[in-house]
Formats: C-alpha cells, sequence, structure tokens
C-alpha cells in the first residue's frame, strides 16, 4: 500500500544522481529489498513504472536483490539466517538476537544512457 | 551506457526528519509513543480510556492520524487534551514530515506525554520512523492469536504490545497465552499488557506505565 510514496522517494534520489551537463536515460534502477522491509517489488514495479512517465527514468527496469533475513546472536555471537516469525538463533537457541540483515531499503545503483537511450 | 553508483536508504529523507522530531521531543523532556494496530483493534477506544485515567494528572497531548475524518480528533478532544488531527487522504501510514507540520498546533513546552495513533495498518507503519521512543503495538482477541505470526515486522519493531479487548475471550477462539508467545517469539524484549476498553481491566497498569515512563523522559534543553 505504501509501495507509492517508496517509488517517489527512489525516483527523487535517481534524479538526485543524474548528471547535470547531459539529457541521459536511466535503464536501471538497483534496488537492495529486505525480506523483512514489508515492500511488495510487483506493487512497487508497478508504481514505479507509473510515476517515472515523463521523467529521465521513463521505462527503467527495477532490479531488485532481496536480503534474507539475517540476525546475529549474543550469546555465540554467530549470525544465521532465521525466519522473521521465529527469533531463536539456530545454533545455539537463544533469543538474544540483533537483526544483521534482511530490513534494508537501499538504492544501490543505476545504469544510465545518453540522450534517449540508443547513444554510446 | 554507464554506471552510477548511488547506495543511499530510500527512506533517509523520513529517516532525518524522524530525527530532528526526536531531538525537538529530548529538548522538551516529551515521551513519544506510536500507536498502531490494524484498523478496529481499538486504538482510539483505548487512548479514550487512557486519557480518562490521566486527563489532570499527566499533561499530555494526542495527534491522530486517519484516513479520512476528524472523527478520532473529536472523540480525544472530549477529554480535555490538546489534540491534532491528520488526514492522511488515503496514505495508509504516518510519515515524519506530517508529525513534525501536526507539532507546530501543539504548545510542547506543556506537554509530557505525546501519543501518536497511526493510521491502522499493520504493514507500512513499521517502516516509517516518526521520532518517537517507542512503538505500542495494539492486538485484540478479535483478530485471533496468529497476527504476530503475520505481521512479524510490526511486532519486532515494536517495544510494547497491548492485548486489548480481553474481556471478550470467553466468546472467541483465541487464545491470550498463544497470542504472547506468538509475539515473544518474534520480540522476547516486548512488555505486553491485557486490557479491555469496555471492563477497563488493565487500564490503571497501563496507565501507570504510562506515567513513569513519561518521568523518565529527560530534557536535554
Amino acid at each position: 500500500m505504501h509501495e507509492l510514496s517508496i517509488a517517489q522517494s527512489i525516483l527523487e534520489i535517481v534524479r538526485q544522481n543524474l548528471p547535470l551537463d547531459r539529457e541521459v536515460s536511466v535503464s536501471v534502477v538497483r534496488l537492495r529489498i529486505g525480506v523483512m522491509a514489508g515492500v511488495i517489488p510487483d506493487s512497487l514495479e508497478f508504481c514505479f513504472s507509473a510515476i517515472a512517465q515523463g521523467t529521465p527514468a521513463e521505462g527503467a527496469a527495477l532490479e531488485i536483490e532481496h536480503v534474507p533475513l539475517t540476525a546475529r546472536c549474543a550469546a555465540c555471537g554467530r549470525e544465521s539466517a532465521i525466519e522473521p516469525t521465529r527469533f531463536i538463533c539456530p545454533l545455539c537457541g537463544s533469543n538474544d538476537l540483533t537483526v544483521a540483515g534482511g530490513r534494508e531499503m537501499q538504492v544501490r545503483e543505476i545504469e544510465i544512457a545518453d540522450g534517449n537511450g540508443s547513444g554510446p | 551506457m554507464s554506471v552510477i553508483t548511488i547506495e543511499r536508504k530510500v527512506l533517509e529523507k523520513n529517516d532525518e526528519i524522524a530525527r530532528q522530531n526526536r531531538a525537538l521531543f529530548a529538548e522538551h523532556g516529551l515521551f513519544v509513543i506510536n500507536l498502531v494496530s490494524s484498523p478496529g483493534a481499538g486504538k482510539t477506544s483505548l487512548l479514550e480510556r487512557t486519557l480518562e485515567h490521566l486527563a489532570g494528572s499527566l499533561p499530555l497531548a494526542v495527534i491522530e492520524g486517519d484516513v479520512q475524518t476528524d472523527l478520532d480528533a473529536q472523540r480525544v478532544a472530549r477529554y480535555g487534551v490538546p489534540a491534532v488531527q491528520i488526514v492522511t487522504a488515503g496514505g495508509c501510514h504516518l510519515e515524519a514530515q506530517l508529525v513534525r507540520d501536526a507539532l507546530g498546533a501543539l504548545d510542547l513546552a506543556r506537554v509530557r506525554l505525546l501519543i501518536i495513533e497511526n493510521v491502522g495498518n499493520l504493514v507500512c507503519p513499521s517502516n516509517y520512523d516518526l521520532g518517537e521512543a517507542m512503538k505500542v503495538v495494539v492486538a485484540s482477541t478479535t483478530e485471533g492469536d496468529d497476527k504476530p505470526l503475520k505481521y512479524p515486522a510490526m511486532f519486532r519493531n515494536a517495544a510494547v504490545m497491548i492485548i486489548n479487548k480481553i474481556d471478550l475471550v470467553p466468546y472467541l477462539p483465541c487464545d491470550p497465552a498463544r497470542l504472547r508467545a506468538n509475539a515473544l517469539q518474534i520480540n522476547p524484549a516486548l512488555r505486553v499488557f491485557e486490557t479491555s476498553c469496555t471492563t477497563g481491566a488493565g487500564i490503571p497498569a497501563w496507565s501507570a506505565w504510562l506515567v513513569e515512563q513519561s518521568g523518565s523522559a529527560v530534557r536535554t534543553a
């Protein structure tokens, strides 16, 4: 439901990072999204393609790197993949865990081409 | 074709405004909670019961987030508590900027406890920091005892869980002990209260805890 506002934030960040000295078009936007970030990829893609119309990112593909949920255990000091519904260290059984990965929502990089995208 | 490395958090703007809100709250020694739940779990009823209990003894204020109408702010205003309504007009969550805008209508110097009632939704509000000290999630017995398993991010991000509508347990297939266990499996540090806004059960303990927390919020300026 909040994918529209997330898509708007992504587009804003993308536009802030475009070169100012020439016209470019964005072909790919690479994102890193954790499984616990609460984002539905299909919905995000739909929203992004809608709001990107008429901008340099029109038609850009979203490539999403999904980050699994991992946690660091305070008891045994190790990091493991866990299920979002069970915050228990699979190695030692402790529940004293800190999330290490899986909440990310980041714009990693973009691919751009000069002009209308047919440039070198 | 070239690649531009960006590596920025999508919600960095919200996080920055939330950080400023938090600094402002600290400056005024304000304890701020972000009350979240699915629609109909009883956030506003809980708020009314809490205000009934605390109004007059603890200076508090309320920010109400709703998709439409100021009905909730009207309900809250009856208790003589300053209340600001944010209408998100379709938006499914509050953002830090909306809270900052609403703060202009409150005299923060006269407030010790600020309760922000978020839009009824267990997904999106978990991503948006508003600057609060903690999220308080309300899970009602009518929703079933598996709610934490369905929305783990919210229960992981909250510091307190209130099991509301506890008076209805005899009529429901909901086991409060299982609800509690499911939530604690996701977040063992959760502080749990059981309340009924119909009978008033649990409201004194919850209110007393709020008073204690508000007393320990330290003023930085």
